[in-house]
């Protein structure tokens, strides 16, 4: 039977959802609250395992700053049981959470550089993050460039964020739709084409860029073409997950646990790792 | 001396005495071959097996196994579960005690899982040697793992009408300690002890066509190589292989709701990274979606990066897929393959060149 003293990493802490907002047709803003009320203690780029008993777990990005405190916000994407699970959640509910895991984004590497962040579709959520902890220090940055391209209009995540980014003369946001709607008066095209837009000091920037698969391989050409070093370039990669701990063998990308090794690599290291993209 | 004798008309005594203390696990028959199971009776004991079907990792390491018990509604909590029986196994042959170290490296480095130790730290292991080759598909000896240096409690020898009794451990010297049927070593059983050795040898064959410490170098230059496609195509992707390994232990996580709906555990379950969905998301996205692409991925595992990750050799050459295998993939052919087809000439400069492009 269970052995009272022995502890076991895949025990969950509880967390209630303290408020739920729905962002688009199919992803929705959860703020939790860990019980006991401490902090998660998470890195931007880091994800936690995220418990709904009776149906599963599930590895979700933790889309709030460290720098804001008492709770932390998930922005999840309808797609499975899991995430079909929460969406029906009601405030108030309870779930299990797992971690932080992961390494996150390396944002020592970044002080005193000039940032690149381009974020595709859901990968804007994990970015969010290392931006909004950016900009709670801002003055340890040079420039912050966001380029944000989603599929249409209606699927823009964190629309008011944006618009507050926009509106700071300290941040230089531009913002792309892949098909525009009749009120859409912004860029068409993919985010590629925002890239031209803009010139850099490759030198001195760091490049993150997190989206869909299909995405990675055009943005890097596009960096890589502004001749932003290997080394400087930062993704998240998200592969299935489970243990969160570098054993269930899912998120394996060649010889490299993405759990524990990533989900955040340089361009660098994924030269070696011929599965990454 | 650090030898003892245990006489094999003394065996039945000493096994249904260590049975009354806790399970005893050891090879028996079924069907024709042999498994590993708990025993009964001792007459059901065959140490005299050549190689069980599949490896006794199920007992750190169940086919299914409750991890996680939680309550819903109001009062919701979850708490772990961890079982573990005291057990003794016997008879595992030095390809199954090497193959659980790695496993007990696996399960330990980085993140502890104390599922798997709870039940090695309860776990006493009786290993057995193997005095010729258990049939003509193992490969032991091509990849280290016909000696043992450890991972044992006590070290069986069979030496005729006797076992050469080798401690490993201080719980090994006390399981013998607390259960009669040992005795001191003579000199004639020392030098038929030593006979047995020098003749055990011999009747092995080294298959591969290269030195095991080359295999990881090997691979690096091989990740193109044609014959993934090839096996690839033969491959069924029915997870056979996986199934019977030692070093495998890739898992799923599940979770299970009682029929009342209020209570329910979660569960570890093996998982077999040949199947289709190993990569799978919810969104769709098949990260390793090509047949070839999950052959290769084991192949590269068990030659290079469980080596690299843990200092020891990830296949012990227990031959399990071979027999295992509908369609006869073999890694010693595929290893050699690759050696002869990757490095026609030895390391030559092209060879090098990618290498060096890879590291």
């Amino acid at each position: 039977m269970a052995d009272q003293g022995i502890s076991s990493p895949y025990q969950p802490t509880l967390a209630e959802m303290v408020k739920i907002e729905r962002l688009t047709k199919t992803e929705k803003l959860f703020t939790l609250h860990l019980e006991g009320g401490r902090d998660l203690g998470h890195r931007a780029g880091q994800f936690v395992e995220v418990s709904v008993f009776g149906i599963g777990e599930a590895p979700i990005s933790v889309t709030s700053s460290p720098s804001r405190n008492g709770v932390f916000e998930l922005c999840v994407r309808q797609a499975g049981d899991v995430t079909g699970a929460l969406h029906r959640m009601e405030p108030g509910s309870t779930v299990g959470i797992r971690g932080p895991f992961g390494n996150g984004f390396p944002i020592e590497q970044m002080r005193g550089k000039d940032l690149l962040f381009a974020p595709g579709g859901l990968g804007l959520p994990p970015l969010r993050s290392l931006i909004n902890q950016v900009l709670d220090e801002r003055e340890s940055f040079g420039r912050v460039i966001i380029l944000y391209g989603a599929k249409d209009p209606s699927e823009l995540l964190f629309k008011d964020e944006l618009a507050k980014w926009e509106a700071r003369d300290d941040v230089e946001l531009h913002v792309t739709v892949d098909r525009a709607d009749e009120s859409w008066t912004g860029n068409v095209g993919v985010i590629t084409t925002l890239f031209p837009k803009i010139t850099v000091t490759p030198r001195n920037t760091v490049a993150v860029t997190v989206g869909p698969p299909v995405m990675y391989r055009f943005v890097l050409m596009e960096l890589l073409g502004k001749g932003i070093q290997d080394g400087s370039i930062f993704l998240s990669l998200e592969r299935r997950m489970k243990c969160g701990l570098g054993k269930c063998g899912h998120c394996q990308i060649n010889n490299v646990y993405v759990c524990q090794k990533g989900p955040v690599f340089s361009y660098a290291q994924l030269k070696e790792l011929p599965e990454a993209i | 001396m650090p030898f003892k004798v245990i006489d094999k008309k003394d065996m039945a005594s000493l096994v249904t005495s260590i049975m009354e203390e806790r399970e005893v696990v050891g090879p028996v028959a079924k069907d024709g071959k042999f498994i590993f199971a708990p025993i009964d009776d001792y007459s059901q004991l065959r140490l005299d097996h050549n190689i069980t079907l599949l490896p006794p990792k199920e007992f750190f390491l169940p086919t299914e196994e409750p991890i996680l018990k939680y309550k819903l509604g109001a009062a919701m909590h979850s708490e772990p579960v961890i079982e573990a029986t005291p057990r003794v196994i016997m008879g595992m042959h030095p390809c199954d005690i090497n193959a659980n170290w790695l496993l007990d490296l696996a399960f330990s480095t980085d993140n502890l899982d104390t599922n798997y130790m709870e039940k090695r730290k309860k776990a006493i292991i009786v290993g057995l040697d193997c005095n010729e080759p258990c049939d003509e598909h193992s490969f032991c000896k091509s990849m280290g793992s016909l000696a043992v240096e450890g991972g044992y409690d006590l070290f069986l020898t069979d030496i005729g009408d006797a076992y050469m009794v080798e401690y490993g451990t201080p719980a090994g010297m006390e399981l013998l300690a607390r259960h009669k049927g040992a005795r001191e070593a003579t000199n004639g059983d020392m030098s038929r002890f030593r006979a047995v050795q020098d003749a055990k040898w011999p009747k092995f064959t080294y298959k591969l066509e290269m030195n095991i410490s080359d295999l990881p170098n090997i691979l690096a230059i091989s990740y193109d190589n044609p014959l993934w496609e090839e096996l690839g195509k033969k491959c069924l992707a029915c997870g056979s292989c996986t199934l019977v390994c030692p070093t495998c232990y890739c898992f799923d996580v599940i979770d299970r709701l009682e029929l009342n709906l209020k209570e329910g555990q979660r569960l570890r379950v093996w998982d077999s990274c040949q199947l289709p969905e190993f990569a799978t998301v919810a969104g769709g996205e098949n990260f390793r979606h090509a047949r070839a692409d999950r052959l290769r991925h084991r192949f590269f595992r068990k030659g290079k990066y469980l080596t690299e990750m843990f200092g020891k050799v990830g296949c012990v050459g227990c031959g399990r897929c071979v027999r295992a295998c509908l369609v006869d993939i073999d890694p010693v052919e595929v290893y050699n393959t690759l050696k002869r087809t990757s490095t026609p000439r030895g390391w030559g400069e092209r060879e090098v060149a990618v290498y060096q492009q890879r590291s």
